[in-house]
């Protein structure tokens, strides 16, 4: 499928162009998802896209499948009442850094740690783009924002990490430089029976790079390819090497823990067949 | 064949659910509601259904609403700091127009207050709680009984009307243990349903509508894909912020409300044939009122009771017609003064309206109640 047929069956006529700056890596992650949802033939009405708010959020209206922008860092309870009340839908979750991670960091643990069938995307362009540039939980420590104009002071999180931590069952990275891995990854986490994340690490030229002076969104990019390392790659290098880098790919991957829609099904039969 | 059974209030509210067919129930452990969640937890499997124990309050309304995307009715209960919490995502449905049932059996606030004590607190917090103008429907019981027959209701208005319908109860009818009758077979009880689009997938616009100004609502994975969204939405669903639009969602979602007060509002009359005053209380305000008003007929006082079922919207017809018929009205309620106000304002200076605010967290006793009805009727 090319990309315009692939515009014409998967994105909403009449909604693009999208709201993004330009430069933004939030079309790539898009495109990635969608790809990912093509590659795997997913029926669009089988499909629930549910996002919460900030930039990468507005993504679920442009989508024609069964969408749902809910509210700022709310996408996961909501995916979770859609995912729990009807198992069959493939619920895939799109949010950002501060959107997931700080407002919504709560409900994301929780969701790994359930291991719910959920694919969540977190787009990680470690700014809160939307009101135009504050710090999130993903914002590097020394990086400048509106609401760090010293620079931040707070260690960053470990997303991939955090995930692994709490429970998911399958946690990736890619960024979009990366984007051929990023949508791999993605079908992988759509295929995946458990909670999935797949972080991917974007660009926010205007609201992030600008600050940073990391140069335009080609330099950004170029920064991407510089500093992720493929995970076979980072598992050899030294420690002293990692230092600023980040690894990509299949970070964590575990099958045959429990899901956590299975075994609710299990608990009614139970509950049904104790009567 | 039925069951005679001696239930508390929060256990009826759970019959009421079953009965209505609810599938999926969202929460979060807070007295004095817990028991809504317990029994939920314990009955929804055993009729196919779902529960959920969330992290928060939030998240438990945010499940809600997915899972009633997916057309399942849906419910969640809590009390005073979980409504606090809920707020936000009642404005989302609110605003999204989804059918779901919030439980707020009411306790002492603000803040932590008083779990296990019995308040009517909330009221105000009820209508106007989410940010921004908007229109909802909070029903009150004053039975276990009542608690059955109201949870069936709020399921009828929730789902004909696609708004939240919030079961405003207090710690008096939550905890409070008496007799109800039931079917050992829901099935006789109506289905609500919600209305379904009668047109092609392709030609379906989310938020059109017919004169009943309520769209209809297919379930995710039906075949009609549709956007939902917090913004303010055009017919389409899809986010439109001209002032025009923004006019448009505000008066429809208020008039699919307000054009329907003959069939939204319920008001009980007790003794009011030949009543010269009036109590007006409801909730667990209401059962100190029934026994207030016959003590008070026994000493030959022509005292009655009215009491607001359906507390919003308010029962502005209900109250106009009221000082038209009474010399004098005393509103009782469980907190320093909220319904008052409205009732003032219907009663616009007709006849005097006074208030008998009752909030040192226990119920007003019968006599007390009396006391202040005479000390109103003799200031007339």
């Amino acid at each position: 499928m090319n990309m315009e047929e692939m515009i014409n069956k998967y994105f909403r006529p009449g909604r693009l162009p999208h709201i993004w700056c330009p430069g933004c890596g939030n079309g790539v992650v898009t495109g990635c998802v969608v790809k990912a949802i093509a590659k795997l033939d997913l029926p669009k009405d089988d499909v629930a896209v549910i996002s919460g708010i900030g930039c990468s959020s507005r993504a679920s209206g442009y989508l024609d499948f069964n969408t749902v922008h809910s509210a700022h860092g709310r996408a996961i309870p909501f995916a979770t009442g859609v995912k729990l009340a009807d198992p069959k839908l493939n619920v895939i979750v799109l949010t950002g850094d501060g959107d997931a991670t700080a407002i919504g960091g709560n409900h994301f643990i929780h969701a790994c740690r359930r291991n719910i069938d959920l694919t969540v995307v977190v787009y990680n362009n470690s700014i809160y783009g939307m009101t135009g540039g504050q710090y999130s939980p993903m914002t590097p420590t020394g990086s400048k924002a509106t609401t760090a104009p010293y620079g931040m002071i707070e260690p960053d999180f470990n997303l991939t990490e955090l995930a692994r931590a709490a429970g998911a069952t399958f946690v990736a990275r890619a960024t979009t430089f990366h984007a051929q891995m990023l949508s791999d990854l993605i079908v992988k986490g759509i295929q995946h029976k458990g909670f999935s994340l797949i972080e991917a690490v974007s660009a926010c030229p205007i609201s992030f790079g600008r600050q940073n002076k990391m140069g335009g969104p080609a330099e950004m990019m170029m920064w991407q390819r510089d500093h992720a390392v493929p995970i076979a790659a980072w598992d050899k290098l030294p420690e002293e090497k990692k230092e600023g880098k980040f690894p990509i790919g299949v970070l964590y991957e575990v099958e045959g823990r429990k899901e956590y829609t299975e075994a609710y099904d299990e608990l009614i039969a139970m509950a049904q067949g104790g009567k | 064949m039925s069951r005679v059974l001696l239930l508390q209030g929060n256990q009826a509210v759970v019959e009421g659910a079953i009965a209505a067919g609810v599938k999926f129930f969202a929460g979060y452990p807070i007295t004095p509601s817990t028991e809504v969640a317990e029994s939920l937890a314990e009955k929804l499997p055993q009729v196919g259904g779902k529960f959920i124990q969330m992290e928060d309050e939030i998240a438990s309304m945010g499940a809600v609403i997915g899972a009633s995307l997916t057309g399942k009715k849906v419910m969640t209960a809590t009390s005073g700091p979980g409504f606090s919490l809920k707020q936000e995502l009642i404005g989302y449905a609110c605003a999204a127009e989804i059918p779901l049932v919030i439980v707020n059996v009411q306790r002492v606030g603000p803040s932590t207050g008083q779990p296990t004590s019995p308040s009517q607190g909330d009221l105000m917090q009820a209508r106007w709680g989410t940010h921004g103008d908007h229109w909802l429907i909070a029903l009150t019981p004053a039975s276990v009984p009542e608690c059955f027959e109201l949870t069936l209701r709020a399921y009828a208005l929730s789902e004909k009307y696609r708004v939240p319908v919030i079961l405003l109860m207090d710690e008096v009818i939550g905890h409070m243990r008496e007799k109800i009758e039931l079917p050992d077979d829901y099935s006789e009880f109506p289905q609500a349903e919600r209305k379904q689009p009668d047109c092609k997938p392709e030609d379906f616009k989310a938020y059109a509508t017919d004169e009943s100004l309520v769209p209809a609502m297919p379930a995710f994975g039906s075949g009609y894909r549709w956007h939902v969204t917090g913004l303010v939405h055009d017919e389409t669903g899809f986010p439109k912020g001209t002032p025009a639009a923004t006019l448009a969602a505000a008066n429809r979602q208020r008039a699919k409300i307000e054009n329907n007060l003959d069939d939204i509002v319920q008001v009980e009359n007790y003794r009011m044939e030949d009543a010269e005053f009036a109590v007006v209380a409801f909730g667990g305000g209401a059962r100190t009122a029934y026994e207030t008003v016959d003590m008070a007929r026994k000493e030959g006082l022509k005292v009655g009771l009215v009491r607001p079922v359906t507390i919003w919207p308010f029962a502005e017809a209900q109250m106009k017609e009221l000082a038209g018929k009474v010399k004098g009205i005393l509103v009782h309620e469980l907190n320093c003064g909220q319904y008052v106000h409205e009732v003032e304002r219907a009663v616009n200076g007709k006849v005097p309206v006074s208030l008998y605010a009752k909030y040192d967290n226990e119920p007003a006793t019968p006599a007390q109640l009396l006391e202040e009805v005479k000390k109103a009727m003799a200031a007339l």
